[in-house]
Formats: C-alpha cells, sequence, structure tokens
C-alpha cells in the first residue's frame, strides 16, 4: 500500500495526541501528575494540538476536503466515520478539562478528564479498526493491528507527558509506564512481524482469476503498458533490504532504546541527566514511530496486485 | 446509506466466457467511451497522447498463462466491478456516497458526496474502483446504469456498452438471482464461478472457465496399418480410403 506521508503523520500524531489526553485524564485526578493548572494546561493544550494537526493532515488525503462534514453520516457501518465521530465528541469533554484544570481543578474536571480518556481511546480503537477490518489487505486484517494502534498511543502519550512532568520534577510515574508500555510496544510489533511473514497469502493468482483448475497462473499481457491508480496505490512495493532495516530503526529507535532510556531514568530522579533521557526517548519514540507507520504501509499487500501477477508472498 | 439493503430478489450482473474472449479490448475502449459521458462521467486521462497515459477505465483486460504444456492455456481476462452481495466498498465508506441499490443489487457512488477518502479503493478486492484525481472523487462501473433502463434508446440495446460490442459475444449481461434467466442457465450450463470466494464478498458476476482443449490423442495408440501407397490393389486402396475417413 501506497504510504502517504498525510496518513502517516496523521495517526501518528494524533495517536500520540490521544495517548497523552489518556494518562493525563487518567492519571491528574489519582494524584500521579502535577495537579498544577501550568502542567494541566501544557499536557492538555498539546495533547489537543497534536490530535488537531493530525486530523489536519489526514485531510490533505482527501479529493474533497470541504465535503468532510460528510464522513460523521455513516457510523452505522463505517470505522471511518465513527473514527470521526468519537474524535468530534472527544474535543467537548477534552476542551470542558482544559478549561477547569486551569480554572483550578475543581467541580466537574476530574469527570471530563476521565470522560476525554474514554474518548481519546475510543477514536484511536476506530482507527485501529478502519485497517483491521479491510480483508483484502492480509497485514491489516490482523487480530494485533487494533492493539497495536491502542498500544503505540498510549506509549507516545505517556513519553511525552514524562517529558512534561520533568520540568515538574515529578515524571516518576509516567516514565515508568512509558518504559513498561515500550517494552510491550517492543514485544507486540516483534510477534506481528512474525505472525504475518509467517502467515499465508489470503489470495493466489490462481483464486484471484479463477483459472487455478489449469494449473499455475502466470500474467502474460498486462492491460495497460503504463502506471494506473491501483498500481500506485495498492501496489506499493519496497526493497526488502531496506524493509528489514526500518523494521529494525522502529523496533529499536522507536520502542526498545526509548523504554531503556526511560527506566535509566527512573533512579536519576528529578536531575538534569534524567530529564535528557526522557528527552531522548521521547525524541526517539517518535521517529521510530513514524518509521512503523511507514512500514505498516509499505510491507501492506492487496489482493489487487494479484492480478498484477505481484507474488502474494512478497 | 452505506449500510446495506436487504438483498433483493433481482440481482443484475455479468457474465464472462474466458473461453470466447479473444483480448480484443473492444469492450474496455466501448465502456470507456460510453462512460466518460455517462452516470459517472467524465472519466479523465493524463497525458493521452504521450508517456506517462494513464486514467480511469471501468473495466481492464489482462491475460494470462494458465497451466503448462499441452494442458496450458492462454486467458484473456476482463477485469471490472462484480457488484458484489456484501461489499465492503459500501459499508467502509463514511459519507454514505458508495451505496448498493435495493431493486437491482448496483452498487453506484454518487459523486456529489463522495470526499474521496478512497477506503473503498483499499476495501475492494478486485481492484474495480478507481480515483478521480482531477474531480477529487471515486468512480467506478455502474453497470451501465444509464443504458439498461434507458427508454431514450432502442430496447436491443438497453445492455451494458461492453456487452454490446463483445465482437467474440464472451459478455453476457441479466438477472443473476433468477435461476430461469438466460444468464443463470448459462452459468448453470457451463460451471460458472465467482472469483476469490474465500474473501466473502459474494460478487454477482460470473466467469465461465476455458473449455478444455480435446486430448489431440485419447486412447492407445492406433494400429499402424499399411499406409495407402503400400496397398498395391486400386479397390482395396479405395477402400482404406473411405473407411480412413
Amino acid at each position: 500500500m501506497n504510504p502517504a506521508p498525510s496518513i502517516i503523520f496523521f495517526t501518528v500524531a494524533s495517536g500520540a495526541g490521544y495517548g497523552l489526553l489518556f494518562w493525563v485524564g487518567l492519571l491528574r485526578p489519582l494524584g500521579l501528575v502535577p495537579a498544577s493548572a501550568g502542567f494541566g494546561a501544557l499536557a492538555i493544550g498539546v495533547a489537543l494540538v497534536l490530535v488537531m494537526l493530525g486530523l489536519l493532515s489526514s485531510t490533505a488525503h482527501l479529493g474533497r476536503p470541504e465535503r468532510i462534514w460528510r464522513a460523521l453520516s455513516q457510523w452505522r457501518s463505517s470505522w471511518l466515520s465513527r473514527e470521526g465521530v468519537a474524535a468530534v465528541a472527544t474535543f467537548a469533554p477534552a476542551g470542558l478539562f482544559f478549561v477547569g484544570v486551569i480554572g483550578g481543578g475543581g467541580g466537574f474536571t476530574a469527570p471530563m478528564g476521565l470522560l476525554a480518556a474514554i474518548g481519546a481511546t475510543t477514536t484511536v480503537y476506530c482507527t485501529g479498526m478502519i485497517y483491521a477490518s479491510l480483508r483484502p489487505i492480509r497485514q491489516w486484517h490482523h487480530p494485533l493491528v487494533t492493539p497495536g494502534y491502542l498500544l503505540f498511543a498510549a506509549f507516545s502519550g505517556a513519553a511525552l507527558l514524562a517529558l512534561f512532568a520533568a520540568f515538574w520534577g515529578a515524571a516518576a510515574v509516567p516514565a515508568a509506564i512509558a518504559a513498561v508500555l515500550g517494552a510491550a510496544a517492543f514485544i507486540l510489533k516483534r510477534a506481528y512481524w512474525r505472525s504475518v511473514d509467517a502467515a499465508p497469502p489470503v489470495a493466489t493468482m490462481e483464486t484471484a482469476t479463477g483459472l487455478g483448475f489449469i494449473g499455475k497462473v502466470r500474467p502474460l499481457d498486462p492491460p495497460h503498458t503504463e502506471t494506473n491508480y491501483l498500481l500506485r496505490e495498492m501496489a506499493f512495493r519496497i526493497g526488502r533490504v531496506h524493509a528489514r532495516r526500518l523494521r529494525h530503526v522502529a523496533a529499536l529507535a522507536g520502542f526498545a532504546v526509548p523504554a531503556a532510556l526511560l527506566a535509566l531514568a527512573l533512579p536519576l530522579g528529578g536531575t538534569l541527566a534524567g530529564g535528557l533521557f526522557i528527552f531522548a526517548a521521547t525524541g526517539l519514540a517518535l521517529v521510530g514511530l513514524l518509521a512503523e507507520r511507514w512500514l505498516m504501509f509499505a510491507e501492506a499487500t492487496h489482493t489487487v496486485a494479484l492480478y498484477y501477477g505481484q507474488d502474494p508472498r512478497a | 446509506m452505506t449500510s446495506l439493503p436487504q438483498p433483493g430478489a433481482k440481482k443484475l450482473g455479468l457474465v464472462i466466457d474466458l473461453d470466447t474472449c479473444v483480448g480484443c479490448q473492444a469492450c474496455a475502449t466501448n465502456c470507456k467511451e460510453w462512460n466518460t459521458s455517462g452516470h459517472m462521467a467524465p472519466l479523465p486521462d493524463r497525458n493521452p497522447y504521450s508517456a506517462g497515459a494513464e486514467g480511469v477505465w471501468f473495466n481492464r483486460v489482462h491475460a494470462y498463462e494458465a497451466g503448462d504444456g499441452e494442458d496450458g492455456r492462454t486467458v484473456h481476462f476482463p477485469r471490472s466491478c462484480l457488484h458484489c452481495e456484501t461489499p465492503a466498498c459500501v459499508t467502509v465508506c463514511p459519507t454514505g456516497a458508495s451505496y448498493k441499490r435495493a431493486e437491482d443489487g448496483i452498487v453506484l457512488v454518487n459523486t456529489d458526496m463522495c470526499i474521496g477518502c478512497q477506503l473503498c479503493a483499499w476495501a475492494c478486492p478486485y481492484g474495480a474502483r478507481e480515483f478521480d484525481d482531477d474531480a477529487g472523487v471515486m468512480k467506478k462501473c455502474t453497470l451501465c446504469v444509464d443504458r439498461i433502463y434507458n427508454e431514450h434508446i432502442p430496447e436491443k440495446q438497453r445492455q451494458p456498452a461492453c456487452v454490446t460490442t463483445c465482437p467474440a459475444n464472451a459478455r453476457h449481461f441479466g438477472d443473476l438471482g433468477d435461476s430461469s434467466s438466460a444468464v443463470s442457465q448459462l452459468v448453470a450450463e457451463r460451471g460458472g464461478f465467482e472469483l476469490m470466494p474465500e474473501l466473502g464478498y459474494k460478487p454477482v458476476n460470473r466467469y465461465l472457465p476455458p473449455r478444455r482443449a480435446p486430448k489431440a490423442d485419447a486412447g492407445p495408440p492406433k494400429d499402424a496399418g499399411p499406409l495407402p501407397s503400400q496397398i498395391s490393389n486400386p479397390l482395396l486402396r479405395w477402400v482404406d480410403k473411405v473407411l480412413s475417413r
């Protein structure tokens, strides 16, 4: 599948934003992050900016972005529509949470924080299901795809929260959470790759053409000599060498090294070194996630490529 | 509404005969010709007269080789929308632009509502949908909905453009929901099949398999009798010639 930069940036940025919103909404009522208005405003503000930048970026993928409001209508059947509804709905409690935190944190602040956390989880779940519900793409139609989207969002959000909390000298809880989630994300992504590498193709040239009863099917003449939309969008190929290298970048820079840095930052407490470790971990995690998301597209194979003779194993 | 309608009795679709298709591209060409001014018009072309020409087509004719040796076949293979009974291209649509008609099962796009997110193209296993970059909306085969019910054209022509133009009579149009229709009987007779049934989209269109070539050399080898030139008696030579026919 074609790795469109607008969608890669969208899912990474809004994933991190929703992850951050989730953890502030959950940890602030529990008193596990600084309760000051300044900290709350920074964390929730950055979360909402990331979410909005992400959503804005996603509209760059649309042919007719001015009609985007129509996408809220088909939530009965469409995960994309559900994602839109959940994203819009989450702005209400998130906005009130922001207002409440600035106003001293009393009254409705804690319930709004928890509602925002639920909304953030729901939105990211819908994002994952958009991909996981597509049967022609076996690398997406996989039971670990949606858990992956949720886990990676929670991980990058917790890392960002640890980064902000470090300025208040109170990064211990979010850093510990991020370290555990980073390790979990590393394990999940490795398990996912092992699984998709071993799984059989969802269909073959023989079943795609129905000609398997004659024997092995080979392409003879393509229907067109130049490229077309289908080939550009759904038959994207990358060199295997690059895929393997990028997998290392994603797994190590994205998950393993940040998890280790966050764990190392824990005993350093509120020192400058601890803060720098968290800063490096957060930066690496976001870069690694961009690589992970690029691979999520670039490595995905679509059944339409079978008609053009692409090996379903490749 | 992108929720699917209650399945109707009528399932209009195509039956494509892979035995007689000669790969002439007439169906693709006439499809383009009709539809570029039809229901989902226009079908844009980029750089149509130079290198890098590409555009939106609803019908693409591939050619494959299947099998090896004397059992091997060259098969021309037209690929277009199969108007599936459970089309995920419709249910994934966030706007309601994609829909399946309850009355005849045709899958269409309302290009006035489409936001061009292209999720439907991802959801289609068969590559039936192509994006119109100019208009920013998705386009697809309409089963010539603007011909088959069109009272302004002669009744014989109320068929999809690809069907009317096929010189090999390899394309047939009709109601595959009616087991007594000509197309249903053709499918039953010839063992018509659906593409990628394992994906569960339940395509309506059917493909008829290439017939097996008769074995050139069936049964044990014939007795090697004398060659005609070896029979000296003219009467017997004539009898041998007649009987050998």
